[in-house]
């Protein structure tokens, strides 16, 4: 390369350009950081804005058409219809069920996940401590579907929870409990009990990550030095460890309250007929074709998970993530 | 500093943390033992025998592998998009201050944050809208979305801890920015989006969701699964497959995990 800056003469105080398509374009992303910038975010932000975003208002459009009741042809006219069918009494109880139901998750998750993030925050070391990490690693990134299939075969009649229950001579305790109300069900892989707890399971990772994370922020010396003011554990984990890993716990739920709200596979594989809004969703975009009715549902979660995100972020929650 | 007293843990504690990583486990040990049974019709506990011959049946079953071979067509296509995509725009969020920066993070967590269902229909109303067929690439655009992130999350946590001044001797020392890039950023974030493209895999691998609306009559293993789960036609077959899911998924967390390990545990930031 002849037009090289050379050095031997003196080092110029500006280098002149470099040559060649390369040299010019190396050169100009130097002295216009924001061409390079744009360059840079140029195929993220059009992938996700015309993909996603595209896709999701081609998704609200959608909920403010209706569709024809006796052609079953979508009419695309802008009308508030198809929300007010949200609000007959059979898709009420779908919206109320489910946002039940996610509650009832989020709740069980921090008492099955604070151990785990309390123990693994703050007494794992060394080996235990990577154990621990790639212990909730594991479960978290390991396929969403086997998950649900190991739980099927755990809570199946002949499966491993009736055997166990039955040598420890407690089947009466499951017959007991299946023939509540609501609750029961046939075995409980088709009750809302199942579907509860395969709920619980799939999305305990997403509860601990957060959790431990705000523990791990918790400087050791402020639970000596409420200690050391008199306070019995209990107190302490009260008055000190609890308030400071709520973000952790907000930020946790989250993540298993919106999940379980747009959920439709758990509860068509363990639970009951009963809908959920994620199946009401598959289900009328599917061999209903109503899109609309769909596309309405599904701004239900978007809503919830809104007003929900906007309290989190309130508590700041955010800066546990 | 955390003092020597905490070295030792209450009893209570331990066992509610021990009972909790079971309660995480044992479930996917199971899938393990269901792959020998010799029960056929149901799920009985304990398995009346153990055999190996549904391995064999699995590896005969001509729908199993093509199914394989789109899941992994498809994870291997979309990894290299949300590759190219994540760090282009973590390197962009990370050495600037501009404005909108918030929204692109926001933008790029999205698709994660709200729930798959979400995603999934409103690709499947944009494919309706537009009237484009199901493929391989419909598949693709919904998975390559969701992966973004997870590539983001791990690249923006290295290019935190790589400091600028290298970039800045680099430049100093005469190198233009494409040999800066090739020299000095790439051996730099290397790992940790060789850990994201992993972990995007092993997401795009397992992923049933977003793609039984973006499939149409394609399958993907997990759709192929979740069929049997529905209707059962063949449990020892499903039990395999099963386990051939793990294992997959299993080995590149496991390498995700060893790449990033020295370094902030961000691997698991997101979904």
């Amino acid at each position: 390369m002849s037009l090289a800056p050379s050095f031997s003469d003196g080092a110029p105080a500006v280098l002149p350009a470099r040559g060649g398509l390369r040299g010019h374009l190396s050169d100009a992303f130097w002295h216009r950081p924001g061409l390079l910038l744009v360059l840079m975010l140029a195929p993220p932000v059009l992938w996700l804005g015309v993909v996603y975003l595209g896709a999701l208002f081609a998704l609200l459009l959608q909920s403010f058409f209706s569709i024809d009741e006796f052609s079953g042809l979508i009419s695309r006219e802008f009308t508030l219809k198809t929300y007010g069918e949200l609000l007959q009494p059979t898709n009420l109880d779908i919206i109320v069920r489910t946002v039940v139901m996610a509650a009832l998750v989020t709740i069980a998750s921090v008492f099955v996940a604070f151990p785990i993030a309390y123990y693994a925050a703050r007494y794992a070391r060394g080996k235990w401590k990577a154990l621990f990490y790639l212990g909730i690693m594991l479960p978290l990134w390991s396929s969403y579907l086997v998950k649900i299939y190991a739980w099927k075969l755990i809570l199946a009649k002949e499966g491993i929870l009736g055997w166990l229950l039955a040598k420890l001579h407690l089947t009466w305790l499951l017959d007991a409990w299946l023939s509540l109300p609501v609750v029961g069900g046939n075995s409980l892989s088709v009750s809302f009990t199942g579907t509860f707890i395969v709920f619980v399971y799939v999305w305990l990772p997403f509860m601990i990550l957060p959790i431990q994370a705000s523990l791990e922020r918790v400087a050791g010396n402020l639970v000596e030095a409420s200690a050391d003011l008199g306070a019995s554990p209990g107190q302490t984990f009260r008055n000190v460890l609890f308030p400071l890993a709520l973000p952790g716990i907000v930020a946790g739920s989250i993540f298993t309250f919106s999940l379980t709200l747009g959920d439709y596979i758990i509860p068509q594989i363990v639970g009951t007929s009963r809908l959920f809004i994620g199946q009401a969703v598959y289900a009328h975009q599917g061999t209903a074709g109503n899109i609309p009715l769909a596309a309405a549902f599904t701004v239900v979660p978007i809503i919830v998970m809104g007003v929900y995100l906007w309290m989190a972020k309130r508590m700041g929650a955010f800066d546990a993530l | 500093m955390r003092s020597d007293r905490d070295a030792s843990a209450p009893l209570g504690l331990k066992i509610a943390a021990a009972l909790g990583m079971l309660f995480l486990h044992l479930p996917l040990l199971l899938i393990f033992v269901y792959a020998f049974t010799t029960e056929e019709k149901s799920y009985q506990w304990p398995p009346p025998g153990l055999t190996t011959q549904w391995l064999g049946v699995a590896w005969n079953r001509p729908d199993v592998w093509a199914a394989l071979a789109l899941s992994v067509k498809v994870a291997a296509i979309s990894t290299a998009i949300a590759v190219v995509l994540g760090t282009l725009c973590a390197a962009a969020v990370s050495r600037s201050k501009f404005f909108g920066r918030e929204a692109i993070s926001l933008l790029v967590i999205l698709p994660i944050a709200l729930p798959g269902i979400i995603t999934g229909i409103s690709l499947r109303s944009a494919f309706n809208l537009m009237d484009i067929p199901f493929s391989t690439w419909t598949i693709v655009l919904g998975h390559a979305t969701f992966c973004v992130v997870v590539v983001y999350n791990n690249a923006v946590a290295r290019f935190r801890r790589t400091s600028g001044s290298m970039i800045e001797a680099s430049y100093d020392l005469g190198a233009d920015g494409f040999q800066t890039f090739r020299h000095v950023v790439l051996p730099n974030i290397g790992t940790a989006l060789l850990a994201g493209g992993m972990l995007a895999f092993a997401l795009s691998f397992g992923e049933v969701i977003v793609t039984t609306f973006t499939a149409g009559q394609q399958q993907t293993l997990p759709i192929w699964m979740l069929e049997e789960l529905v209707r059962p036609r063949q449990r020892p077959v499903t039990n395999v497959v099963a386990m051939v899911v793990v294992l997959v998924t299993l080995l590149p967390i496991l390498a995700a995990y060893y790449l990033t390990r020295d370094g902030d545990q961000v691997a698991g930031s997101g979904k």
